[in-house]
C-alpha cells in the first residue's frame, strides 16, 4: 500500500478524536509506520476540530502540508469546506451531509455556505466530493464510523483491507456496549459506498 | 488485547506517563493545563505509583521535590504558563538538588496557542534556572527521555526540564513495549497487567531525610548557604556542557552537506520531511548546548541553518560562538512551526524549489469559535453581567469564552487568579479619584469572575488580600465543581482525588466565609431572577462579596431533560434568546430555530423570552428549570 495522509474535520465533541484513532490504529495493523495529531482543550467546546492521520513506511511530520491529503472525512459541511484546500489535486472527500450552524450563522449575520457552492469549490480542486446521508436519531453519535465505512470501501483502500481489519481495530477502541451501534454504522456506510457514485447526491 | 508485534499507538502525553512508570517514579503532581493534561492520567493507571492533582503548580513541584528529598524518583507536570507559577520551586531545586533520587519536571509549550492565553519558549526557563533541557521529537522517543532525564537528575543532583509541545504531546505515534498491551485511555494504562516497578533507590525514605536533615549548608537557603551553592550550580552546568558533547541524545546524521540544520523536538520532523537530503544535527539535550559538537557540525557544512519552533534560542546561542547561521531570518518566530511554515522559509532561502503555488483556503467562510456548550451554568452569570452592564474581570477557564460575542460579557482575561485582583485595585483606583463618590447603579462597575479550580489555585490569596486591605465589590465564583475545560479534572472542590478516590470537598462558600468575607451567597446561576437580585444588591458592595454560583458542567449532569418547545405562532423574531448564544438556537426569517438534537433542555432561552415562544418541556416545572 502506498503512503497515505487523511485529515478528519468536524465540530468539537462529533467524535472526530475516536474515528482518527480507528485510522490509526487500522494503519498500525497494516504494518505502517502512523503519526496522528489532535486537538484538545478549548476547541473542542464547540469549536472546529480537524485531525491528520498518515500512515507511511517512516512518518516523520504528523502534519501534513496543504495540498497532499489524500481523503478528507467530513464530519460537517462547513468544516470541510473549510479545509478543503489541504486536499490534494485528485483527492477524495466524503462528507456527511450535517449542516451546524456556526454563532455568527446562527445569529442571521452570516450565510452557510450551499451544498452546490461547496460542490463547485471540491470540483475547482481536482478532488471527489461524495455526500453521506446524516444518520437518525441516535446513530448520529456513530457517524464518524460510518464514515470510516465509507472510507474503507472506496479506493486505494476498497479490497486491500478487509472489513475485519476495521472493526478489529474499533472494537479495540469502543466500550463493548457501543460495539454493535458502531458495528451497524460502519457496515452502513461500507454498503452505501459499494451502492453510490461520487458527486450524485447523498449515499 | 494483545497488539501485534506489541507496537503500540501513544499520544506523547501517554508515552510520558510509561517512560515514567518504566523508570520507576514512586511519586507524581501537577495542576492540568492543556496540553499537558493527559499525562498524569495515564500514569496514574499504574500500579505502585503516587499520582496527585496539586492545587497549582507550584505547590506540584513543590510536592514532587519533597518527594526527591525523600530519596524517591519524582515527575511534576504541568503547561508552559504552569512554570510561571512554579518558578520560584524551579530555582530553589537548582540550588539544592535533590539528594540522590531524580526529579524530572514536564513542561509542555503551546505553540500555536490553541489553549493558552500567550506562547512562551520553556527553553529559556532551562537557561535562567542553569538546569538541563531535554526534547523529544515524537512519542517513542517521551518515552525513552523520561528514564534518561530522570538518570541525568541524578547523576549531577540537578532537576531535569522535559519540553514536550502541543504537537508532541496530543500526537500517537508507534512505541513498541515488551509486554501484553491495551488501548490506552483516561485511567487506563497502556500495557495489559503493569507490575509495579522496583524501586531503583535502594535507600530508605526515612535514610534519604536523615542525610538531608544533616546538610543544612545544602538545603536551606538563606544567603549564606545559597552563596556557597551558587559556584556548584555554575560548575555542574560545566559539567553537564563537557558530558553533553557525548551524550547519545544528541544525534549527527550527515547527509547532503550543501546545507547542515540545527534543530530539536516536532520542528526536527517538520524539518526533515521537507528537506529529506540535509544533514542534520537533532539535539535531544537542548540545554546546556554540546558547543564542540555544534562547531564540528558547523565545520563540516557549507551553509548552517536553525530550524527551531517560537524563539531564536539556538540560533542566537550558536551566534554567540561565533558560528554564521541562518534561522528567524527565513522560519517563523510566532505560531505553530508546520512543513508548510519550514517549505516556505526553505523556499524563500533558496534551499528549495517553488514546485507549485500554495493551495488558498475556501473564501470567507463564518468562523467557528469555541462557545459555552448548551445548557452550561456559566451562561445564565454572563447573561446576567451583561444585563446589568458590568464591567467583568475574568480569568482562565470554560468560562472564558463568556468573553465571546453575543455575551461579550468578560473584559479581561491575563492569568490564572488575576481577575480578583484586578477587582480590587480597580476599585482602590475608583476609590482614590472620587472618594466620597457612591456608585450609581451597576452600570460600568468592575466584578470579578472565577471558575471553582481557578479559585482554589489562585484566587485564595489574591481573596485573602480583599479582606485584609478592606476593598470590597462582587467576586463570583462560577462552580460547576470541576476542572472543565481541561477535561474534567478533580480538585480540592470535587471531593474526589486524581484516583477516584473520596477526599475531603472543600467548599468555596465556606472557604471564602473562613477567610473573612461577610457576604457570601450560593445561588444556582438558573434561577435567573435571584441571581440577578443577589448581583446587584453585591456589586455595590463596601466590603467584599461573593456569589458562588453553583451549578454541575452541562457536560457532567447524569440526566438529560427533553428539549425545549418552540410555539412559533408566539416567536416575534425579537432575537432576545439569540443574545445566549446557545447553540442550538438560530434564526430563520424572522422565526427562532430550535435543533432539538443539541437542545439540553436547561429552559434559559424559555427564562428569557418575554412572549412565551420557548417552553420548557412538559415535566420540567416552571420557567426557571433549576430553581
Amino acid at each position: 500500500m502506498r503512503d497515505l495522509s487523511f485529515m478528519l474535520a468536524g465540530v468539537g465533541g462529533q467524535g472526530i478524536i475516536l474515528a482518527g484513532d480507528v485510522l490509526a490504529e487500522v494503519g498500525l495493523r497494516a504494518g505502517r509506520d502512523v503519526k496522528k495529531s489532535e486537538v484538545h482543550g478549548m476547541a473542542q467546546r464547540g469549536g472546529g476540530v480537524t485531525s491528520q492521520v498518515r500512515w507511511g513506511r517512516h512518518v516523520y511530520s504528523p502534519l501534513a502540508e496543504p495540498g497532499r491529503i489524500d481523503i478528507l472525512i467530513g464530519f460537517e459541511v462547513l468544516e470541510a469546506l473549510r479545509n478543503v484546500h489541504y486536499l490534494r489535486s485528485g483527492g477524495q472527500a466524503v462528507v456527511n451531509r450535517y449542516h451546524l450552524p456556526p454563532p455568527a450563522v446562527a445569529a442571521g449575520e452570516a450565510a452557510y455556505p450551499d451544498d452546490t457552492d461547496v460542490e463547485r469549490e471540491f470540483a475547482a480542486r481536482g478532488a471527489t466530493l461524495r455526500w453521506m446521508c446524516p444518520p437518525p436519531g441516535i446513530e448520529r453519535l456513530a457517524a464518524g464510523v460510518q464514515l470510516l465505512g465509507l472510507v474503507s470501501a472506496i479506493e486505494p483502500l476498497r479490497g486491500a483491507l478487509p472489513a475485519e481489519a476495521w472493526l478489529d481495530a474499533l472494537y479495540r477502541l469502543v466500550p463493548p456496549v457501543h460495539q454493535e451501534l458502531n458495528r451497524r454504522a460502519f457496515q452502513r456506510g461500507r454498503t452505501a459506498a459499494a451502492n453510490g457514485t461520487p458527486g450524485r447526491g447523498a449515499v | 488485547m494483545v497488539n501485534a508485534g506489541n507496537r503500540i499507538l501513544l499520544s506523547g502525553n501517554e508515552a510520558v506517563a510509561l517512560g515514567a512508570f518504566e523508570a520507576g517514579v514512586k511519586v507524581a503532581a501537577a495542576y492540568p493545563g492543556t496540553p499537558s493534561t493527559e499525562i498524569l492520567e495515564s500514569l496514574g493507571a499504574y500500579p505502585g505509583v503516587y499520582c496527585e492533582w496539586s492545587s497549582n503548580e507550584k505547590v506540584a513541584l513543590d510536592v514532587a521535590i519533597g518527594a526527591a528529598y525523600a530519596g524517591r524518583r519524582a515527575l511534576a507536570v504541568m503547561k508552559h504558563v504552569g512554570l510561571n507559577v512554579a518558578a520560584d520551586s524551579l530555582f530553589y531545586a537548582a540550588y539544592t538538588g535533590l539528594g540522590g533520587a531524580g526529579l524530572a519536571i514536564v513542561v509542555a509549550d503551546d505553540p500555536g496557542m490553541h489553549s493558552s492565553q500567550n506562547e512562551q519558549d520553556t527553553r529559556h526557563y532551562a537557561r535562567f534556572a542553569q538546569v538541563p533541557l531535554v526534547e523529544p521529537a515524537d512519542s517513542g522517543e517521551a518515552r525513552d527521555l523520561l528514564g534518561r532525564a530522570l538518570a541525568v537528575s541524578e547523576q549531577f543532583d540537578v532537576p531535569v526540564l522535559v519540553r514536550m509541545s502541543t504537537r508532541v504531546s496530543h500526537s500517537r505515534g508507534v512505541v513498541e513495549v515488551a509486554g501484553a498491551a491495551t488501548a490506552p485511555g483516561k485511567r487506563r494504562p497502556a500495557l495489559a497487567d503493569p507490575a509495579p516497578v522496583p524501586d531503583p533507590h535502594a535507600r530508605s525514605a526515612r535514610d534519604a531525610l536523615t542525610a538531608l536533615a544533616a546538610d543544612p549548608g545544602k538545603y536551606v537557603m538563606v544567603p549564606g548557604n545559597a552563596r556557597g551553592r551558587h559556584p556548584v550550580v555554575r560548575q555542574r552546568l560545566a559539567d553537564l556542557a563537557r558530558w553533553a558533547e557525548s551524550c547519545e541524545l544528541n544525534q549527527v546524521e550527515f547527509g547532503d552537506r550543501a546545507v547542515g540544520v540545527v534543530t530539536s523536538g516536532i520542528a526536527y520532523q517538520y524539518a526533515r520531511e521537507v528537506l529529506p537530503d540535509a544533514s542534520f544535527l537533532k539535539l535531544g539535550l537542548v540545554w546546556p548546548l554540546p558547543v564542540g559538537l555544534l562547531r564540528r557540525f558547523a565545520a563540516g557544512v557549507e551553509r548552517l541553518l536553525v530550524v527551531e519552533e517560537l524563539d531564536p534560542f539556538l540560533e542566537e546561542n550558536l551566534r554567540l560562538l561565533g558560528l554564521t547561521v541562518e534561522g528567524k531570518r527565513w522560519f517563523p518566530a510566532m505560531g505553530e512551526l508546520s512543513p508548510a511554515a519550514v517549505r516556505r522559509g526553505a523556499i524563500q532561502s533558496g534551499l528549495l524549489q517553488k514546485e507549485s503555488e500554495e493551495p488558498a483556503a475556501a473564501l470567507q467562510l463564518p468562523a467557528r469559535p469555541p462557545v459555552l456548550c448548551p445548557g452550561c451554568g456559566h451562561r445564565p452569570i454572563f447573561y446576567a453581567l451583561r444585563r446589568l452592564g458590568a464591567v467583568v474581570f475574568g480569568d482562565i477557564g470554560c468560562y472564558t469564552l463568556g468573553a465571546m460575542p453575543p455575551l461579550s460579557a468578560m473584559h479581561t482575561c491575563g492569568c490564572m487568579g488575576a481577575g480578583l485582583a484586578n477587582l480590587h485595585g480597580a476599585l482602590k483606583a475608583l476609590d482614590i479619584a472620587d472618594p466620597d463618590g457612591q456608585p450609581g447603579g451597576t452600570r460600568g462597575m468592575p466584578v470579578a469572575v472565577i471558575g471553582d479550580s481557578t479559585f482554589y489555585h489562585a484566587g485564595l490569596p489574591a481573596l485573602a488580600n480583599l479582606v485584609y486591605n478592606q476593598g470590597g465589590g462582587l467576586v463570583i465564583i462560577a462552580d460547576n465543581s470541576t476542572t472543565a475545560m481541561t477535561g474534567h479534572q478533580d480538585h480540592p472542590g470535587t471531593g474526589r482525588t486524581l484516583a477516584g478516590g473520596v477526599a475531603p470537598r472543600l467548599d468555596a462558600a465556606e472557604a471564602a466565609r473562613g477567610l473573612g468575607v461577610g457576604r457570601v451567597a450560593t445561588v444556582d446561576p438558573f434561577a435567573l431572577d435571584e441571581f440577578l437580585a443577589v448581583a446587584r444588591e453585591f456589586v455595590a458592595s463596601r466590603e467584599p462579596a461573593v456569589i458562588v454560583a453553583r451549578h454541575p458542567c452541562a457536560l457532567q449532569s447524569r440526566s438529560r431533560r427533553p428539549p425545549v418547545i418552540v410555539v412559533a405562532e408566539a416567536c416575534n423574531g425579537c432575537g432576545i434568546c439569540l443574545h445566549l448564544g446557545c447553540p442550538p438556537l438560530s434564526a430563520d426569517g424572522g422565526k427562532v430555530l430550535l435543533d432539538q438534537d443539541l437542545c439540553a433542555g436547561c429552559g434559559l432561552c424559555a427564562t428569557v423570552c418575554p412572549r412565551q415562544a420557548l417552553v420548557p418541556a412538559p415535566n420540567q416545572g416552571g420557567g426557571s428549570a433549576h430553581a
